[in-house]
């Protein structure tokens, strides 16, 4: 089972444990339509895309409202803390929650009891706790942008807002930025770093380069860093390795952005429309 | 060291050696999460009083944190100044170490009709000629997907503010996005 944790933006949206589809442009999670935008819907939208494709254990989304208050993921850390360890997933993926070191040090004892333990993917809020937390290393893989990265690699920094300046956020750093990150302790088994180049990284250092096809306009377009964190989940789940299914996910993710032909104002659910097109293309070039 | 135990030490330290301690010119207001803080941040500025707003001290730091630094001594004025604007601090504690600053540098990107504004992780789009925001990126708070939610669509004008709606650091970092695009658009 893939399970992907998140919030929703929508204060009214209880916790809510279970399977989720897609229709159209919509999530149903128990009954529930939520729209495929950004954030961990839209993560969700690219797993359930790369399943029209891929053959994928079940997914259950444990998700709940916050606008940020704090409130509704407090509640999910509580949820988790009592009943992740009696779940049976193979790939856990941790998206927007509000960053608490306290809660997530909980979470993190109830993964532990897991076995055989899933594969563990840490993005968004959930990744900047888990650093803070100084047990970035209980983790299989992070999905930085560049600017999450200079927070990876500084030591002090508590969460991206406080960065220190000396630290440039520059892509042609990035080799740079990876190397303190491990040298501190701050980074996952492996970082999939997400930018004009995607890097996968690992404590040695760069390990693959992804820079084709390129698309400028990616960066702009909110939740195409959540679509790549959802593809890699999505191959991770069907027994791929972390440090193959990175690489491929980011592939698939310029090509059906390039697929989309997007300017800065595209909306991220007509990229995730165009997943299963490219997973096939990309998975066809392989065989 | 708890935040509760933290605060109660400094508390009783702060009050045994009297309003000011030797060389301690500075405290800190600690809220409940940033939306109080960027109100109260707005208070004082409309005030007059001279605050930043920086990161806490790293024995209180909890994941998602924003303090603003006030001069110490006056503290009275600005305590009841913010009672009276319902925005009171949890604690005010004096500090003698360094704060940790929030990022002060601006990326822009122009991508001919749009332009994108990145401000720590959080970055704003607009479509140039109508100044129409065409997408919020970046961050890890759950606040993110609603202000991109709220503001998308709508002007740089017509939209709410991000100090009006958010509750993190990623609410705040966007605010300075918003800032700076504002500031680059009025002086083009």
């Amino acid at each position: 089972m893939l399970c992907v944790i998140g919030t929703i933006p929508d204060s009214a949206f209880p916790l809510v444990v279970g399977p989720v589809q897609m229709d159209r442009h919509r999530l149903i999670v128990s009954g529930r339509a939520v729209p495929l935008n950004r954030g961990t819907p839209a993560l969700l939208g690219a797993v359930l895309a790369a399943g029209a494709f891929l053959s994928l254990p079940p997914v259950e989304a444990w998700l709940v409202g916050d606008i940020g208050r704090g409130d509704g993921s407090r509640s999910l850390y509580a949820h988790l803390e009592t009943h992740l360890a009696k779940s049976s997933p193979t790939v856990v993926v941790f998206h927007y929650l509000q960053p608490d070191v306290d809660w997530h040090n909980r979470v993190l004892f109830a993964l532990e009891e897991l076995q055989p333990r899933p594969v563990t993917i840490a993005d968004a809020g959930f990744m900047y706790a888990a650093k803070m937390s100084g047990q970035a290393q209980s983790y299989d893989l992070f999905t930085p942008d560049v600017g999450e990265l200079a927070f990876l690699a500084d030591e002090n920094a508590p969460h991206p807002f406080y960065t220190r300046g000396f630290i440039l956020h520059q892509e042609e750093n990035v080799p740079r930025l990876i190397a303190r990150a491990y040298e501190h302790d701050n980074a996952a088994r492996w970082l999939l770093v997400k930018g004009r180049a995607d890097h996968l990284a690992g404590p040695e250092g760069v390990m693959e380069t992804v820079t084709a096809p390129s698309v400028a306009a990616m960066e702009a377009i909110g939740g195409t860093g959540d679509t790549l964190t959802g593809l890699v989940a999505a191959l991770t789940a069907t027994g791929m390795p972390v440090e193959k299914a990175a690489p491929l996910a980011a592939r698939v993710n310029r090509l059906a952005g390039q697929m989309a032909a997007p300017t800065p104002a595209t909306q991220v659910g007509e990229i995730i429309g165009k997943i299963p097109e490219a997973l096939e293309q990309l998975l066809r070039a392989h065989e | 060291m708890g935040l509760v135990s933290y605060l109660k030490s400094k508390f009783k330290e702060w009050t045994r050696h009297g309003e000011k301690l030797p060389g301690v010119d500075r405290g800190i207001l600690i809220y409940e999460n940033t939306s109080e803080v960027i109100r109260a941040e707005n208070r004082l500025k409309a005030a007059g009083y001279n605050v930043r707003v920086m990161g806490p001290p790293q024995q209180i730091q909890s994941g998602c944190d924003l303090v603003i630094e006030v001069p110490l001594m006056e503290h009275l004025e600005i305590s009841r100044l913010l009672h009276e604007a319902g925005v009171p601090p949890l604690k005010m504690v004096p500090v003698t170490g360094p704060l940790l600053a929030p990022v002060d540098l601006f990326q822009t990107v122009d991508y001919g009709e749009h332009l994108m504004v990145r401000a720590a992780n959080m970055k704003i789009c607009i479509e140039k000629a109508t100044q129409t925001i065409v997408n919020i990126s970046g961050g890890g708070c759950p606040d993110v997907p609603y202000l991109a939610f709220q503001m998308v669509g709508k002007t740089l004008h017509e939209t709410p503010r991000p100090r009006d709606m958010g509750h993190t650091l990623c609410g705040y970092a966007l605010e300075l996005a918003y800032k700076e695009m504002l500031r680059q658009c009025s002086a083009s």
